[in-house]
C-alpha cells in the first residue's frame, strides 16, 4: 500500500525531496515500517529518525497521526487506516527550537 | 603559486575560505550543508581534493560527507551519486552514518558504561563526531572521534566506520565522565615518523597513547594537575582541551589543558606545565608554528566560568620557546569589548614559508596572520559561530 509522509525541513534538504513523499510499505503500516521504507528510498536519511544504535526515535523527533501524538508508542504500532490507505500523511516533525 | 583553503565548519554550515599565498584576497563559498552544525571539516594530506565533514543536529544525528574534488561537490562516501541506493539484498547503503559501539564478545571487553556527571553509571551513547583525522599517507583511511568517547577508523573512504575498541576497553573507561562540553574525543595525533603511535585526548577523561596503531591504549596523564577533581594528580579524569605536536619532533607535545598549558618531551610519559607568564592559562586551542617546532601559539581565556578573553582583549600569545616566555600578539586584533570565545578545534597554522594562523570566534569572524602571528586581518566577520578552522597549503 502507498502511505504518505511528511519530513522536516533538513531531511528535505539532505534527501534532495520535497516536504510530502509517498512511500510504498508492504509490512503493517506502523512508524517503523515507514521510516524503514523511508530509509529505503533514501539512505541518507539512514539513522536521522531512528537513532542507528538504539533503534529508537531520535530524542527530538515526534510522530502524528490523524492529529495525535503518537511519538511514544512501540514503534511497530498498527497506525490508523486513514495513515494505512493514504488519506492522511505521518507527520514527522522535529521539535520546535530557536536558533 | 600556492593556493591556501580554509575548511571552516560552524553552528549552521561549512564554508571554504580560498586565497593565494599573499592571504590578502579571499573567496568564501558556502554555507555547505545549511543549517547543520559541522563540528569537523578536514582535507587528507595524502591528497588534498579528498575532504571529510562531520555534519550533525541535535535533531537528526549523524551524517558524514565527502568530497573528491577539494569541496565543490559533495556525497554521503555510502551512498555515491548515481549509484543504486540498496544493495543487492534490497537494503539501504547509509552505512557512512552509522558508528556503533563494538560491544562484542570478540574484543575481549565490551564496555556499556561510563560515569555521568554525577557519578552515576551512564550508558555510552553515540552523539556526534567531533574530530575526523584523515591518514597521513592513504586518503581512503580516516579517524573519526566521537562523542560519548570513542575511535572510529575507516579504510574505504568513510563507507563504513569501525570502532576501536582497545581505547574504550583498556580498563578506565567506565570510569570515564564528560566535561561540560559533552564527553568528546577531540583530538587524534598521528605521529609521522611511526606509523604505529597515535594519540587521543578526550574531555574529560585525558589523553591515551597507543604504539600498536590503535590496538591497544594506556594513560598518559602523569604531571597533569586538575584541582577540579578528587584526586588532582589522578591517572584519569583531566579535561584535556587540544594537543598539538610539529611532525620533525613528535614525541615533543604541546597541551592546552582545562586550567594550564603543558608540554611533554618524551611523547606523554609525563609532562610540565610551562603557563609562563600567560594573563590567563585556561583556553581551547593550541597549535605549533609550521617551521619552527618551539613557537607555540594559545588564546587565553578568562576562566572555566568565563569563556571569554581576559579584559576584553582578543590576544594571542606566542613562546618561541617551547613555553613558560609568552608575548602577546595584537595587531589587528580587537583590544576592546572583545567576549568571543576561540573553541579547540578552531585554530591551525598553514605550510607557507611565511607561516599563516588562522583562528575562528564564536562570533563569526576568521582571523589570519600570513606572518606568523605579527599581524592580523579579519576574513569574514559574520559567519555562524566557528567550531573549527583547519587549513590546506596546496601546491
Amino acid at each position: 500500500m502507498t502511505v504518505r509522509v511528511q519530513i522536516p525541513f533538513h531531511l528535505q534538504t539532505l534527501a534532495h525531496c520535497n516536504k510530502e513523499i509517498e512511500l510504498a510499505v508492504e509490512d503493517a503500516v506502523s512508524v517503523a515500517s515507514i521510516v524503514r521504507a523511508l530509509e529505503a528510498r533514501y539512505p541518507m536519511l539512514s539513522g536521522t529518525v531512528l537513532d542507528h544504535y538504539t533503534g529508537q526515535r531520535q530524542p527530538k523527533i515526534r510522530f502524528f497521526a490523524c492529529g495525535e501524538d503518537v511519538s511514544l508508542l512501540p514503534l511497530e504500532t498498527e497506525l490508523p487506516p486513514d495513515i494505512a490507505n493514504g488519506n492522511e500523511p505521518l507527520m514527522i516533525v522535529g521539535a520546535i527550537s530557536g536558533g | 603559486m600556492s593556493i591556501v583553503r580554509l575548511l571552516v565548519g560552524t553552528r549552521k554550515g561549512a564554508f571554504i575560505l580560498t586565497s593565494d599565498e599573499t592571504r590578502k584576497d579571499w573567496q568564501v563559498d558556502g554555507p555547505h550543508f545549511a543549517g547543520w552544525e559541522v563540528y569537523h571539516i578536514k582535507g587528507s594530506q595524502a591528497d588534498p581534493n579528498r575532504i571529510y565533514a562531520s555534519q550533525t543536529s541535535e535533531w537528526f544525528g549523524q551524517v558524514i560527507q565527502r568530497s573528491n574534488d577539494g569541496g565543490k561537490s559533495w556525497e554521503q562516501p555510502g551512498t555515491p551519486a548515481g549509484e543504486a541506493t540498496t544493495d543487492e539484498q534490497g537494503m539501504p547503503k547509509g552505512e557512512s552514518n552509522k558508528f556503533v559501539y563494538d560491544t562484542s564478545e570478540a574484543t575481549g571487553k565490551p564496555l556499556t558504561t561510563h560515569q555521568w556527571y554525577d557519578g552515576t553509571a551512564h550508558p555510552w551513547e553515540f552523539k556526534r563526531v567531533w574530530h575526523l583525522e584523515p591518514s597521513l599517507n592513504d586518503p581512503d583511511t580516516v579517524y573519526a572521534g566521537v562523542e560519548d568517547a570513542a575511535l572510529f577508523r575507516s579504510s574505504d573512504g568513510a563507507r563504513t566506520w569501525q570502532e576501536m575498541p582497545g581505547l574504550r576497553g583498556h580498563g578506565t573507561g567506565k570510569d570515564w565522565s564528560p566535561g561540560a562540553g559533552g564527553m568528546c574525543l577531540h583530538t587524534i595525533l598521528l605521529d609521522p615518523t611511526d606509523p604505529q603511535r597515535m594519540y587521543v585526548a578526550i574531555s574529560a577523561a585525558g589523553a591515551f597513547r597507543s604504539d600498536d596503531a590503535g590496538e591497544t591504549w594506556r594513560p598518559i596523564n602523569n604531571g597533569l594537575v586538575s584541582e577540579y577533581i578528587p584526586d588532582p594528580t589522578a591517572e584519569i579524569g583531566h579535561c584535556v582541551h587540544r594537543i598539538d605536536m610539529h611532525p620533525s619532533q613528535p614525541n615533543v607535545l604541546y597541551m592546552q589543558k582545562h586550567w594550564d598549558v603543558m608540554r611533554s618531551e618524551n611523547g606523554g610519559e609525563s609532562w610540565t606545565e610551562v603557563s609562563g607568564d600567560l594573563p590567563s592559562d585556561f583556553g581551547f586551542p593550541i597549535a605549533v608554528h609550521a617551521h619552527e617546532p618551539e613557537t607555540i601559539y594559545v588564546i587565553p581565556i578568562t576562566s572555566d566560568s568565563l569563556h571569554y578573553p581576559p579584559e576584553g582583549k582578543l590576544r594571542v600569545y606566542r613562546s618561541r620557546g617551547g613555553g613558560n616566555d609568552w608575548e602577546a600578539l595584537t595587531n589587528g586584533l580587537p583590544q576592546q569589548d572583545c567576549y568571543v570565545n576561540i573553541l579547540r578545534d578552531a585554530m591551525c597554522v598553514d605550510k607557507l614559508d611565511s607561516c599563516g594562523i588562522y583562528f575562528g570566534t564564536t562570533g563569526g569572524q576568521v582571523y589570519c596572520s600570513a606572518d606568523s602571528g605579527d599581524n592580523w586581518q579579519a576574513i569574514v566577520r559574520d559567519l555562524p559561530p566557528a567550531l573549527s578552522v583547519e587549513v590546506q597549503t596546496i601546491g
